[in-house]
Parts: structure tokens; sequence; C-alpha cells
């Protein structure tokens, strides 16, 4: 039997669907573990970051932290967050640091892409709501906002295919999901091959989804003005990023 | 002896263990950033062409750009787990994806570059009777050159990251100790890992803006314009 061979009949075997080890179970795990620390980021660096836009504050730093977070190697956080927290589990969230490692991976991207898209919002289009006699408050939120929201979502999406990558390699450290087959696999030697390959397939499935999904999300939320003067200029992936190039930055 | 020896490896730094493992330290080292290395190499190699002909035709765009995105968005672990079956476990297994993840950052960024030549430049050169190559060796790339080069950057930092990963497939470089650190355990063994990675990410960023510096003396660094002197 050929190798591919091997991987479809791995799929066909009804113990691989049924029960804590089965896809589905692993499944549910993967996006579980995933979705709740995202959440738990968002609700951490959105607000905050958007407002910091607003103000114009601590710029330098909102540009500069998924620079710094390129250069933190996600396993290494993973490693040092088993060392120091063990293996305690708790409800929702699961496994305590894998939690705290996969919050603190999401947040940069979505920090510097919340701060940039509300930093670069025109000051003709400030004046202007601030000329029709908005407050501040209405200003950031029916003028700001809106326009800032593409960039602000591609922040989202870029930091929800990285949590997926990572919630992968953290079955090295103990946690549930998708990776458990590319982890228990690889352990097993040569002859268990065709369940890692399994394994990478349904990451990357999952990662492709992911990315589809918060691609439509992002489009759902531009205003419709702005889909149209979409410029079809290539932009570079720079030090400070800028357009939706930043939304594919930062892979794990 | 038990208790010590727990108290020993339980220490985040234990000079010990370093001093007799310089030699494992070393070797990780050094195929950490050769193994970026010929990455981000590679990388260049099929990116600048690609690059050149993706700025020409408009319409290989969405493709060329759509694809490498595509790429970049598989997880490392699942693009080695992929490899393993057909490549083994071997340096060809953790180089081939890392070489794929850096093609969204660099070919973006020789697109860019390219476009941003401004039209009367181009015009002059032609003017002046340089021939499509030689404009393009000679006047495009050097004046894309930033461009590409911030792609390097962002692409070896990229790369350095993510090396760590191919440790958990049994592949070399920093993860390696990583893995031990994580395995047998020794925290040691996890802080000289992590450090020397962000180190050496930290030391081929600032080399590289260096570099960047050195190969385009034209650009106002204050204004940041691309005008040559």
């Amino acid at each position: 039997m050929n190798f591919l061979g091997s991987v479809v009949s791995w799929f066909r075997l009804r113990e691989n669907w049924q029960g804590a080890s089965g896809i589905p179970n692993r499944l549910v795990q993967h996006a579980e573990i995933s979705f709740v620390a995202l959440a738990a980021a968002v609700l951490l660096a959105v607000p905050l970051a958007v407002w910091l836009g607003h103000k114009r504050r601590f710029g330098l730093l909102s540009v500069n932290i998924s620079n710094i977070g390129r250069a933190v190697p996600s396993f290494a956080i993973l490693v040092v967050g088993s060392q120091l927290v063990g293996p305690q589990t708790v409800p929702v969230v699961g496994s305590w640091f894998v939690f705290v490692a996969l919050v603190v991976l999401a947040i940069p991207p979505m920090v510097t892409n919340a701060y940039v898209g509300m930093a670069e919002v025109p000051d003709d289009l400030r004046d202007a709501a601030r000329g029709m006699g908005l407050s501040d408050r209405q200003c950031l939120w029916s003028a700001e906002l809106p326009v800032a929201l593409p960039l602000v979502m591609a922040g989202v999406r870029t930091s929800a295919v990285q949590v997926v990558a990572t919630a992968t390699i953290a079955a090295e450290v103990g946690a549930g999901g998708l990776g458990r087959y590319i982890v228990e696999g690889l352990s097993l030697g040569p002859t268990y091959n065709q369940e890692v390959f399994a394994g990478g397939l349904l990451v990357a499935l999952l990662a492709l989804t992911t990315e589809g999904v918060f691609a439509l999300i992002q489009r759902a939320v531009t205003p419709r003005g702005l889909r149209q003067t979409r410029t079809r200029r290539v932009r570079p992936v720079d030090k400070t990023p800028v357009g939706p190039m930043v939304a594919t930055v930062g892979a794990a | 002896m038990i208790p010590v020896l727990a108290e020993v490896t339980d220490r985040w730094l234990w000079w010990n263990w370093i001093d007799r493992n310089l030699g494992l330290i070393r070797h990780d080292l050094w195929v950490h950033i050769e193994l970026t290395f010929l990455a981000v190499l590679f990388g260049l190699v099929i990116a600048v062409p690609l690059g050149v002909w993706t700025s020409r035709h408009r319409r290989a765009r969405g493709p060329v750009l759509g694809f490498t995105g595509i790429l970049y968005t598989i997880p490392s672990l699942a693009a080695f787990a992929f490899l393993i079956p057909y490549t083994g476990i071997g340096n060809l297994t953790a180089l081939i994806p890392l070489t794929a993840y850096t093609l969204l950052i660099l070919v973006r960024n020789v697109v860019a570059g390219l476009d941003a030549v401004p039209a009367e430049v181009r015009e002059s050169a032609q003017a002046m009777g340089f021939t499509r190559r030689r404009q393009l060796v000679k006047v495009e790339l050097p004046l894309a050159l930033p461009a590409i080069m911030a792609g390097v950057r962002i692409a070896t930092v990229t790369t350095i990251g993510l090396l760590t990963i191919a440790a958990l497939v049994g592949l070399g470089g920093l993860g390696n100790l990583l893995m031990i650190g994580l395995n047998r355990p020794i925290r040691t063994a996890v802080t000289v890992g992590a450090v020397l990675s962000v180190a050496v990410a930290v030391v081929a960023d600032v080399g590289l803006a260096g570099l960047t510096r050195q190969l385009t003396p034209w650009v106002n660094r204050r204004g940041g314009s691309t005008a040559p002197a």
C-alpha cells in the first residue's frame, strides 16, 4: 500500500472518530483552547490599543511590540510557561500556562494593527467629524473606529491563525488538540507516519479555515465606501506595518 | 543525592551545566544560524525573479501573492509533518517549509520596491539607451533595495523563531536545547535556548540594518526618501 493510501485508511478507521482521542474531540479541544485564548487577548488588547491610537500615545511601543513578539519563539514561551506553572488544569481555559502563553502571543499583532489603524485615520476626517459637532467620544465611535476597523480585524486575524498554529505546538507540553496526532505519531516512530501526516493535514485545514473565516469577517466590517477605493498597490512588509499585509505576518 | 540534583536542575541558570555542554550549545547555535541563512538565501533566489516577473505582469499579482499567503498560513509543525514521510528527519525537512515561509515577505517586498520606482526614473534610463535588463539591474533593483532589505530582515527574524519548532520533529538548532530542558528537565537548557534564540534574532536584525545602510548610501535616512545622490 502506498503512503497516501495508508493516510486515507487512517481517516477511515472508526476508532479515530470516537472517544477522547478521536478527531471530533481533538478538533473541539483545539478550537476551544484557541478561541478562549483569542477572546481573552482581544478583550485585553483591542480596547486599549484603540484608545491609545485615538489619543496617539505610546506609538513607538505599540508599533514595535509586534517586532519584539516576532523575535521571541512561541515554543520558548510554552516551555518556560510549562516549567513555571506546571501542569495545572483550570476549567474553560484548559491548561493554565498554555492559555497564558497563547494570550501573550496573540496580543502584539492586535496592538500594532489597532494602534496603526486608529492613528492613521486621516486628520481631515477627524476635523470634519469635530466640525460637524461630534464630541470626542462620538468621533471615536462613529468616525474613527469604522475607518480603522478593517485594520483592527486584520490584527485579530493574524493572531487567530498564530494561536491555532501555536496550540498545535502546545501538544508537546501536554495540551490536547490536533497537535497530539503529530506529537504522538512522531514518538511512536516511522511506522506511525500516516498519523503524523493526517495530524498535519487536520491542523493545516483548521488554520486555513480560520484564516478564511476571519478574512470574511474583515470584509464584512469594512465600510462599503472603503471597499471600492481599495488601492491595488502592493504594500511592503515593513517595520511600521500598514495595510492588509500585516494580516499575514507572524506565523508559528 | 537526589534532592541536591533536583535543586540544581531546577535552577534557571546552572553555570556548571553550561560549562559542560558548551560543545553542544555551540553546535546547536551554529546549526540554527546555518539553516536560517540557507532558508533566507533560497528564499531570495526564488523571490527576486518571481517578484520581478510579478511586478511586470499585473494579472499575476493576485495569484502569486495569494499562493504565498496560503503557504504562510500552514502551521510549521503541520508542514514538518507533511514532509517527514517523504524527506525523513533531516535538514531538508526544515529548509523546505522555512524557505516557503520567507516567500510571502520577500516576494511582496520585491514587488512593492519595484512598484515604488518613479516612472520618470524608468523613462530617463530608457532615454539613456539602457536595455531592459540593464535598466532592471542598474536602476530598478538598486532603488528597490531598501524595501527588499526590509523584507530580508523580517524574514530572517521570523525564520529564527520558527526554526526552534523544528526540534519537535527531531531537527537541530536551538530548539534542541528547549527540548532538553523540557524532557530531562533541565531549566538552564531552556534559558540558554530561549536567550540565544532571541539574541541571534536581534543581532541578525541589527546586522542586516547596518548592511542595508552600507548597500544604499544614497538613501536619506532622516527624510526616508529614496532619492539617488
